[in-house]
């Protein structure tokens, strides 16, 4: 019991620590992270042959924001691209049964 | 090279149905290819049939009119044997012109 | 002891159930790969949602569901926006490469009414070969660079093909060979799963909803799609190729398009020609 209070202390701890570096957010390095974050997302969709425009797109707009300065914008269309990619691998996970529902028999 | 223009006039009784098909990119200057620098404009500008010396049917086009324009219309006054001449004119001075019978 | 005994008779009777169960569920959940069911099924969900559809009329896509559209297809047939793609396909398919060969020596029948066949598994490759990629093989086999399988030439030649097809019926074959089982099966896999951001699959527009609108076009029934293939597209003012209409209905749905000729484009073409077995060809076709 002892433990998980420690635990669940520790995690309150983290998770304040990612809220202040959000509310901190702008610098370069929070881009970076999320950026690469995101298109390690999108390749793991591509291994499953199913990418989506959007998740290129949103990154494409999270580079142009980053190149023309802006890091706040550019973290959270990076951020943005990574849930994409993510509901994309989702997608392609849950279908290997699922399009079994779709099927005329 | 083959004509650009494709014709089909028939006549029953008084009326003559003629239908044509014309081979053209009708670009209306306003696309932009995929490079992103626009396509000049290159259209069809007069369209005309000509029955007898007399024209019967005249189009004035522009950029608004598809790719490979299609036209269909009838008019009095022709019987089955009869030569129609048909020509076009694009912006670019270019022109085609194709005389089919009517059947 | 008693008690001892009652759990080796209960483990028992488990050890029996499991059994059974095994041995029940894989013929009970029906997995196993028919084609032949299948292809009567599929056709026999169109056939009873569109009772008025003359069976040999789903080839003709939207024009088969909505009168109106019908009739001006009919008078556009008159004149249909494929010909001049027609011509020149004829032109091509005549012309020698530079070594003096044609298109005939690839192809069996000289090439000519011979669109029904195709795809069709190969069983010394192992794959799926479509008419597109025998095109472009028979031009790399004759030292001519291979075209674009979307567009321009390739639809120029599939039309002249399938125009010299028409009216012949889908003819595919499953030869008996695991592997083209699995790539039937695979096609299949692919047409009704869901993808891209807005999730559809192949079978959300074209199964279970033909004949409705999806902005301004009427979407066409997956049962004889191919056979009309390639089409003239109004609104890509131009024609286009089966590959061409994979690509673009994936980027549609905001998904990222394969390469053309990938393996699952290869597949789910097999899949969708082998169920429209039995209904002629009607390409090229002309669509809004």
């Amino acid at each position: 019991m002892r433990n998980m209070m420690q635990q669940s202390a520790l995690i309150l701890a983290l998770l304040a620590a990612g809220a202040a570096s959000a509310l901190a957010a702008g610098s370069e390095e929070d881009f970076k992270a999320a950026y690469a974050a995101a298109e390690a997302a999108n390749k793991e969709a591509g291994k499953l042959r199913n990418q989506w425009t959007t998740t290129a797109n949103t990154l494409a707009a999270a580079k142009k924001a980053a190149d023309a300065g802006d890091f706040d914008k550019a973290t959270a269309s990076a951020k943005e691209a990574e849930a994409l990619a993510k509901a994309s691998i989702f997608q392609a996970t849950s279908e290997k049964t699922r399009w079994k529902d779709m099927e005329i028999r | 090279m083959a004509s650009t223009i494709r014709v089909r006039a028939t006549s029953s009784g008084d009326i003559t149905e003629v239908q044509a098909l014309i081979q053209h990119p009708m670009d209306s200057g306003f696309v932009k290819n995929a490079k992103g620098e626009t396509i000049p404009p290159h259209f069809i500008q007069q369209l005309t049939f000509e029955h007898d010396g007399k024209n019967v049917f005249t189009a004035d086009w522009g950029g608004g009119i598809s790719k490979d324009p299609y036209v269909k219309f009838a008019f009095k006054g022709a019987k089955k044997g009869d030569e129609l001449k048909i020509s076009w004119v694009d912006n670019k001075g270019a022109t085609d012109t194709t005389t089919a019978k009517i059947q | 002891m008693k008690l001892r005994s009652a759990i080796y008779l209960a483990s028992a009777i488990l050890a029996l159930a499991a059994m059974t169960l095994a041995s029940t569920l894989p013929s009970g959940a029906a997995d196993k790969v028919d084609p032949v069911a299948d292809a009567k099924a599929f056709q026999k969900f169109f056939t009873d949602k569109f009772p008025k559809v003359k069976f040999e009329d789903f080839v003709n896509g939207p024009y088969s569901m909505n009168e109106d559209l019908y009739r001006q297809w009919q008078d556009k047939e008159q004149f249909p926006p494929y010909e001049f793609a027609l011509e020149m396909g004829k032109e091509m398919f005549s012309t020698p490469f530079k070594n003096g060969k044609t298109y005939a020596d690839c192809f069996p029948n000289g090439g000519i009414g011979i669109r029904q066949n195709y795809p069709y598994f190969d069983e010394k490759e192992g794959k799926v070969i479509t008419l597109e990629l025998a095109l472009n093989r028979c031009r790399e086999a004759n030292g001519e660079p291979p075209y674009s399988y979307v567009k321009d030439e390739m639809a120029a030649l599939t039309a002249y093909m399938a125009f010299t097809s028409r009216g012949k019926l889908m003819d595919i074959k499953i030869p008996d060979d695991p592997r083209a089982l699995e790539a039937y099966e695979k096609g299949k896999e692919y047409f009704y799963t869901r993808r891209g951001q807005l999730n559809f699959s192949c079978a959300t527009c074209h199964v279970q909803s033909p004949g409705e609108r999806i902005r301004a076009e009427i979407l066409a029934p997956a049962l004889g799609i191919v056979n009309a293939m390639p089409i003239y597209r109004s609104e890509w003012s131009g024609m286009g190729t089966t590959s061409r209409r994979f690509t673009t209905c994936n980027s549609q749905i905001r998904a990222v398009p394969l390469s053309p000729q990938d393996d699952e484009y290869r597949n789910v073409e097999y899949y969708l020609s082998y169920v429209s077995n039995g209904l002629p060809i009607s390409g090229p076709g002309a669509r809004p």
